[in-house]
């Protein structure tokens, strides 16, 4: 009875909280926005460096979010890493045997990474970008991964750290180098606008990639090693 | 009516589901689908919102894409977190165990690490 | 000038984390170290040069907003980057100290120490909304990888807790965002604020600002959506329980304040202005008396977090509908609220860090006879104690005096009633603590001595609370400096 009770309630709770939202939708789809960020973004893409306008706010406009946000990601494969305690990468627990499998690696993982690059290099122009491509990327080694391909580097040591690293460190030092040369932090000078959002975007990709892969490699715990609790040490 | 603002209104719909799990689901990993939900309702609104005159805004696609990707490192992080939770205490939900109550003292011992 | 200083500031943090990520616990100290150095110089450098020539915004990539991120850099911002610099010095200094260099794992304390830095400072002058988004997740995600870094059953309880709770609390705010931005069509705060008052727009709705202010309070552990609290600061590392309880709580309450001053004046109501102040007074009252009955030491000082934080949301009540002289004085009241908990906060749980690894167990009544040996840290937690409690000259008393006067100046004479009650209890779990410290009857007296280092830092931040009542003038004048608004 109680039970159901308080089941009746947070399904109320949570009606009404999205008739709200709804009303206010509503109400805000009746309006006209004050401010044309669309248009301005459109009259200032040319100064970007890039073509399509999405990539142009992700890696010029607002590029102090996007340095953040990898920020974020690589937290996130530091949290995760500092959790693993795989003994081996070879355990045989963590080698999925199976025919289909491996039929799809051999024709998949190739054709993953070609799209790969696909979607990194098409991010100037239309969709794609380093989000994108370094999912793909993910993707593909969680595939060779779970095939048993053994995959060194991604041990807890210093060529993953290393790995983690390097996108965020690649995008602040540009970012570094432009506040030297008096302009603002993250002012890309004008001429180089092109090349450097690409660099940024290629190390972005093999970044964004490592930390995905960091943190499904760290998931599995295979009783390797027992917690420090009760242990004096 | 656009169709941008049907997706707004979808949105409006994950975010009262996806709320509704979150705080009824007692599984974490559940709750953490729970929360994925949410956030696909409120990029939903974000980007249908914005372009309910029908004219494309690249500004919110481009935080929806900041925000999957901020989205995407929480959820791994926690995927993470529960895991190794569950390795430790085989436990799915955050309910205490009842031991702990019974006898604190015992367990309590050198929590803070001290120094080994 | 200020401009190195700005690069300085916003990037010695995110380049430390990938240094120290780099580096293994022992090398990562001695780089935090220099770090460390840097960030306190710039910001000092960066405060006395706001004090003198005013604020000013500082655009990112050279783009203006709505289509760039503006910072605000004003009196208000550069005392909480101060702050910051302080409080978060003193426990990088401990922790360098107190950690154990020989746990793998420890190696990941730099690395998350100062992304969790480099979001403060961004979540304090930021003034884009969506980056304050950002700013909260990095600020979030660090606290909860620190939180979990060892990786026991109990400690990933309570981080994961904090990460559910946390998550929810982004993803409303981030709600609200949306709202706002269909609505107003630009994420710049100044931007909306600024609309809001040229009455260009019809006036603006409430239920994205309750949201934001809802999921902000949520990630401040207001009452009754504390329960995540406790268990996380009370199980991390005391030097990591110290920067959550000091600063990483403060940054939400930081963006709710601000949003409110900004946005309440027109979306907010006299109703919801007074159930916020209701649910803080009910924090103080609750956390304190919890915070009593706690036994284990960390506990009790977790759950003064949760009292104190109440404190701060009379913020809402005192600044709604009230004149322009009464608002500043509770701003002025709650900004020293603030700053006073956030030193005493810190050296009360360095300190109680302190206690524990010399008695080996976090129960409060293992502490007996710990008086006679360690004094200096016992001193030190109930000089923190007394600016909790703020009893004058602390900078605890300076808050509450201001707080007391904004309330009694607007009518607004019931929270006064809380004010009392709140430093009676405090006084009471502060001195549960010195009796059970006092006893002398015991068997034990092998007592780890912890380096006089470890003793010292505590002190320090404590005595810089109870000096706060005595600067309060100085500090006071820049935080309310004018903001003008040029760019720099």
């Amino acid at each position: 009875m109680r039970r159901f009770f308080g089941v009746t309630v947070l399904a109320a709770v949570c009606l009404a909280f999205a008739g709200a939202l709804m009303i206010t939708v509503w109400h805000i789809s009746g309006t006209q926005a004050p401010v044309d960020l669309p248009g301005l973004l459109a009259e200032n893409l040319e100064a970007s460096g890039v073509e399509h306008p999405i990539t142009a706010v992700l890696l010029n406009f607002r590029s102090y979010d996007t340095l953040l946000e990898i920020g974020v990601l690589v937290i996130a494969g530091i949290a995760g890493i500092s959790m693993a305690k795989t003994t081996s990468l070879e355990d045989p627990l963590l080698r999925t045997s199976d025919s289909l499998l491996y039929a799809l690696q051999r024709w998949f993982v190739p054709l993953m990474l070609v799209l790969a690059g696909y979607l990194l290099w098409a991010g100037s122009d239309r969709p794609g970008g380093a989000f994108q491509a370094g999912a793909v990327l993910a993707a593909s080694g969680v595939m060779m991964r779970l095939g048993g391909i053994p995959m060194e580097f991604l041990r807890p040591g210093v060529l993953l750290r290393l790995g983690l690293a390097l996108g965020f460190s690649v995008f602040l030092l540009v970012a570094v180098a432009s506040a030297m040369a008096g302009d603002a932090f993250l002012a890309y000078p004008e001429a180089f606008n092109k090349p450097l959002i690409l660099v940024i975007e290629t190390v972005l990709t093999f970044s964004i990639a490592m930390v995905l892969l960091a943190l499904f490699v760290s998931a599995p715990v295979n009783g390797a090693e027992e917690p420090e609790e009760g242990e004096r040490g | 009516m656009t169709s941008a603002l049907l997706y707004a209104f979808a949105g409006v719909a994950l975010c009262g589901i996806g709320l509704f799990g979150f705080l009824r689901l007692q599984h974490l990993l559940r709750k953490l689908m729970a929360f994925n939900l949410i956030g696909s309702g409120v990029f939903l609104i974000m980007v249908g919102l914005a372009q309910r005159n029908g004219q494309p805004d690249p500004v919110p696609q481009a935080l929806v894409l900041t925000g999957i990707v901020v989205a995407i490192a929480a959820t791994a992080l926690a995927v993470v977190l529960i895991r190794r939770y569950y390795h430790l205490s085989g436990q799915t939900t955050l309910a205490e165990p009842a031991r702990e109550n019974a006898r604190p003292k015992a367990r309590a011992v050198n929590r803070e690490g001290a120094p080994e | 000038m200020t401009l190195w200083l700005m690069a300085g500031l916003l990037f010695t943090p995110l380049a430390w984390a990938v240094l120290t990520l780099l580096l293994d616990f022992s090398k990562g100290r001695v780089v935090t170290w220099l770090g460390i150095l840097v960030q306190v110089l710039v910001s000092l450098g960066l405060w006395a040069a706001v004090a003198s020539d005013g604020g000013f915004l500082y655009l990112l990539g050279g783009w203006q907003a709505p289509l760039g991120i503006e910072l605000r850099v004003d009196g208000l911002a550069v005392t909480f980057v101060l702050l910051t610099a302080l409080v978060a010095a003193a426990c990088g200094w401990h922790a360098s100290i107190y950690l154990d260099p020989g746990k793998p794992w420890h190696r990941y304390f730099w690395p998350l120490f100062w992304f969790l830095w480099a979001g403060l400072n961004a979540v304090w002058l930021g003034g884009d909304l969506f980056n304050l988004y950002v700013g909260l997740e990095l600020i979030s995600l660090a606290a909860v990888g620190l939180v979990a870094l060892g990786g026991q059953a109990d400690a990933l309880r309570a981080a994961i807790r904090y990460l559910m709770a946390a998550l929810l609390g982004s993803l409303a705010y981030l709600l609200g965002v949306a709202l706002i931005y269909g609505q107003f069509g630009t994420l710049s705060l100044a931007g909306v604020t600024e609309l809001m008052n040229s009455g260009d727009v019809q006036s603006g709705l409430t239920f994205p600002l309750i949201l934001m202010l809802l999921g902000l309070a949520l990630k401040t552990a207001l009452f009754p959506m504390h329960g995540w609290l406790p268990p996380a600061h009370g199980i991390a590392k005391s030097p990591v329980s110290a920067l959550l309880s000091a600063l990483v709580v403060k940054a939400s309450f930081y963006i709710a304040a601000r949003l409110w001053l900004d946005l309440g004046g027109d979306l907010g109501g006299y109703a919801l202005a007074q159930l916020i102040g209701v649910l803080g007074s009910l924090a103080v009252i609750w956390g304190s008396w919890l915070a009593f009955r706690q036994a284990k030491l960390k506990q009790v000082v977790a759950y003064s977090s949760v009292a104190q934080i109440g404190y701060l949301f009379l913020l809402f009540p005192l600044t709604w509908g009230v004149t322009d002289a009464i608002s500043q004085q509770a701003q002025q009241g709650i900004t020293l609220q603030v700053v006073s908990h956030a030193l005493a906060k810190a050296a009360m749980f360095l300190a109680a860090g302190n206690l524990i690894m010399s008695v080996g167990s976090n129960r409060v009544d293992a502490l007996a006879g710990v008086s006679r040996f360690l004094p200096f840290s016992l001193f030190s937690f109930g000089l923190a104690g007394v600016s909790l409690m703020g009893l004058p000259p602390t900078g605890g008393f300076a808050a509450k005096w201001l707080l007391l006067q904004a309330s009694l100046a607007s009518g607004q004479w019931w929270w006064l009633g809380v004010l009392l009650a709140g430093g009676l209890l405090s006084a009471a779990y502060v001195f549960r603590v010195y009796r059970a410290s006092f006893i002398e009857a015991t068997d034990t007296d092998q007592f780890y001595h912890p380096s006089r280092s470890l003793e010292v830092i505590p002190m320090i931040l404590a005595l810089m609370s109870l000096g706060l009542g005595l600067v309060a003038e100085p500090v006071l004048s820049v935080m309310s400096l004018p903001f003008e608004g040029g760019s720099r």
